[in-house]
């Protein structure tokens, strides 16, 4: 396939992946999946059941979408390795997406519990993505401990503040050797497509969807959002410039002015 | 006499059989345990308003029709039996306890403004004045005058008392299975029918044509396929079989493990946890039903002139499993207590789970199905008790005339059959104002 997104060398055509936490029925949910085109949809495994048949799990199944089950409520390395073993038992993937907070004011990530966490998953053979601050060094630290992927966050969770500290980002992507997923903070679509221009290789977002008015008209935004900043990324941007320059200039003779 | 066998003595079961048996039909209620379902453990609120979302629309105008029949129904249940029901009409207030909580009560107070519901956005001291134990740090709210509530178990056991009045017979067995036309040919299968006291089927189904002119029932084949499935009735979990004209299935979010189900007429079901915790209030701690939005989580309290105080409710996908559980009550009671700090000297009197009912647009399933003689009240979600006046009519009215009223056309199951788009649909008006 044309240009996809690699982690742990898997490809995946779509670069949005949702998370299915705040939809208001497994209706919306259904149709809202549909329009994203997502392939990987996060779950929590606290507050979700392997089940078959007419549960978020069922309908998951429907659709072909690879689950990576999260960690989300742990607050300690060693609850979201239980958490992940418990995943791995019920759903038969190694992969997870680590979460560990540090409060349930913010949700920030807890830097060193979640560094910890990543490295006792990844001696127990996960394939660990983790949901880490907007921090380079930590993601360096994150990628050195064998993490397939880095998952900075854009602001916090449900938050919809966008993308606070682009500059980060785009350290974190210049370093990065494993693919970087925006994670967390997007409120509407031009969020996204900012995050895939900054060179993140995909967006996770879930409340900026689920919680819309209209869930299935914004998944379908985020999609074309996603797509828009990944060709603008890899077409490259002109400079900026203080002052104006016609696009086609009066002396030109060039293929423009014809 | 036309039979009426219902599966499930919620109160959906039971107030199907009470209105049926009211019109003129032999009604028996199958359920091991009445009333000790989802039912047991609701909080009562009829909250349409509250409820609301841009993408159940219709499902609003469905629980707003249930709470216009409420009171009618409350009278008419108390005067047949004596028995409260707990029926009040007190209003919610509905707060937000940090600035993000109120920027989500004021999208909330534009949705009911494009339903055309009149709901009144209140400062927060307006929020005190009205409920004084409210914590000062609420920040406004959101009052919809005509909600009310109800007491489940009250409303259960006047229910129970009017359907036996009203001459409805209850037999404390599961339904395992649906007998068919089919099956009943078969020899050899069928156990000695009406051989226990107890357990007197309500009677055989009549050769077609054969009820006598003048008895209330539309015929059963109405709408029935060339070659589908007709039901004749059910298997209770000890063999015993019951004949009926009608099964209705009411069994909650069992409803679709009953064998025998034809594939299009199983209901899509998932159990869907909620934890419910029981406090005793003194007189006038709280005057109506609060609900909150408290740091993006939502919790509500419904207060009974018993002094129960209700505090729900988790919604947790968790499969068939009803284990209260320590972070369960530690959320609800955390909000709880953020909102209304008073409660921690309340006496705590109960923590239970029960399951609800869920569907995919978290609509009921009302109505006939491809299988004749079959008909499903089930898959009421978080509205069962709201939703149970309108749905006791909607069967009811359906067994009568062979027709479903209007106000149930969107909630029969064909909706997940791509019969008709059903509710839910995509809202109209997206943009936000501004």
């Amino acid at each position: 396939m044309d240009d996809p997104l690699v982690i742990a060398g898997e490809e995946f055509s779509s670069r949005l992946i949702m998370g299915t936490g705040g939809a208001p029925s497994l209706d919306v949910l259904d149709r809202a999946l549909s329009a994203a085109g997502t392939e990987i949809t996060t779950v929590a495994m606290r507050r979700v059941a392997p089940a078959t048949g007419h549960s978020v799990l069922g309908l998951l199944a429907g659709h072909g979408i690879r689950i990576l089950p999260n960690t989300a409520g742990c607050h300690t390395a060693a609850d979201a390795v239980r958490t992940a073993e418990l995943a791995r038992e019920a759903l038969g993937t190694g992969w997870v997406k680590l979460e560990v907070i540090a409060d349930e004011r913010t949700l920030l990530p807890d830097p060193v519990e979640l560094l910890d966490a990543a490295d006792m998953l990844v001696a127990r053979d996960f394939t660990v993505l983790p949901y880490t601050n907007d921090d380079p060094v930590l993601a360096r630290r994150l990628e050195q401990a064998g993490c397939a992927a880095v998952m900075p966050l854009g602001a916090p969770i449900g938050s919809g503040l966008g993308v606070r500290n682009p500059h980060n980002i785009e350290l974190i992507v210049e370093e990065a050797g494993v693919p970087v997923i925006l994670d967390a903070g997007i409120g509407t679509a031009s969020d996204a497509a900012i995050a895939m221009e900054l060179g993140c290789d995909a967006v996770l977002l879930a409340t900026s969807v689920t919680r819309a008015r209209d869930p299935e008209r914004m998944a379908g935004a985020m999609r074309h959002a996603v797509i828009a900043g990944r060709m603008a990324r890899l077409a490259g941007r002109v400079p900026p410039r203080r002052y104006a320059r016609a696009s086609s200039p009066p002396a030109s003779a060039g293929p423009q002015s014809g | 006499m036309a039979t009426v066998i219902v599966a499930g003595g919620g109160v959906i079961g039971l107030s199907i059989a009470w209105r049926a048996a009211r019109r003129g039909f032999s009604v028996t209620v199958a359920d091991p345990s009445p009333g000790q379902g989802a039912t047991h453990a609701a909080a009562g609120m009829l909250t349409p308003v509250s409820e609301a979302t841009y993408t159940e629309k219709e499902l609003f105008a469905l629980g707003a029709a249930s709470l216009e029949r409420y009171p009618g129904f409350a009278a008419e249940l108390t005067s047949a039996t004596g028995e409260p029901t707990g029926f009040r009409r007190t209003g919610t207030l509905q707060v937000g306890y940090d600035a993000d909580d109120l920027a989500v009560i004021d999208e909330l107070h534009a949705l009911h403004d494009s339903l055309g519901v009149p709901g009144r956005r209140l400062t927060a001291r307006e929020c005190r004045g009205l409920e004084p134990m409210l914590d000062p740090s609420v920040r406004g709210g959101l009052l919809a005058e005509a909600d009310g509530s109800v007491d489940p178990r009250l409303l259960t056991r006047a229910l129970l008392a009017a359907a036996a009045r009203a001459g409805v017979q209850l037999i404390r067995q599961p339904v395992a299975q649906l007998i068919h036309d089919a099956e009943r040919t078969r020899p050899g299968q069928a156990p000695e029918a009406g051989s226990d006291a107890e357990r007197t089927p309500p009677g055989h189904a009549p050769a077609p044509g054969s009820t006598p002119a003048g008895t209330p029932g539309a015929r059963p084949q109405q709408g029935i396929r060339p070659g589908g499935v007709r039901v004749r009735g059910v298997r209770l979990a000890d063999g015993t079989e019951l004949t009926a004209d009608w099964t209705v299935l009411a069994a909650g979010w069992n409803s679709a493990a009953i064998d025998g189900l034809p594939a299009d007429c199983v209901p899509p079901l998932r159990p869907v946890k909620g934890q419910v915790v029981r406090l005793r209030a003194p007189d006038g701690f709280l005057r109506r039903t609060v609900r909150g939005i408290v740091r993006g989580s939502s919790v509500y309290l419904v207060p009974r002139e018993s002094g129960e105080l209700v505090v729900g409710a988790t919604q947790e996908e968790l499969g068939p499993d009803t284990q209260v559980t320590a972070g369960g009550l530690w959320e609800l009671l955390r909000d709880a207590r953020t909102l209304v700090p008073g409660i921690t000297e309340l006496e705590f009197t109960e923590a239970i789970a029960r399951l609800r009912p869920g569907t995919p647009d978290n609509a009921p399933i009302l109505g006939p199905c491809p299988a004749a003689g079959l008909v499903l009240a089930t898959g009421h979600f978080r509205n069962g008790v709201l939703l149970t006046p309108v749905t006791a009519d909607i069967i009811t009215d359906y067994l009568e005339t062979g027709r479903l009223p209007e106000v149930a056309a969107h909630f029969t199951i064909g909706r997940f059959h791509g019969d008709h788009p059903g509710p839910g649909t995509r809202p109209e008006a997206a943009g936000r104002p501004g």
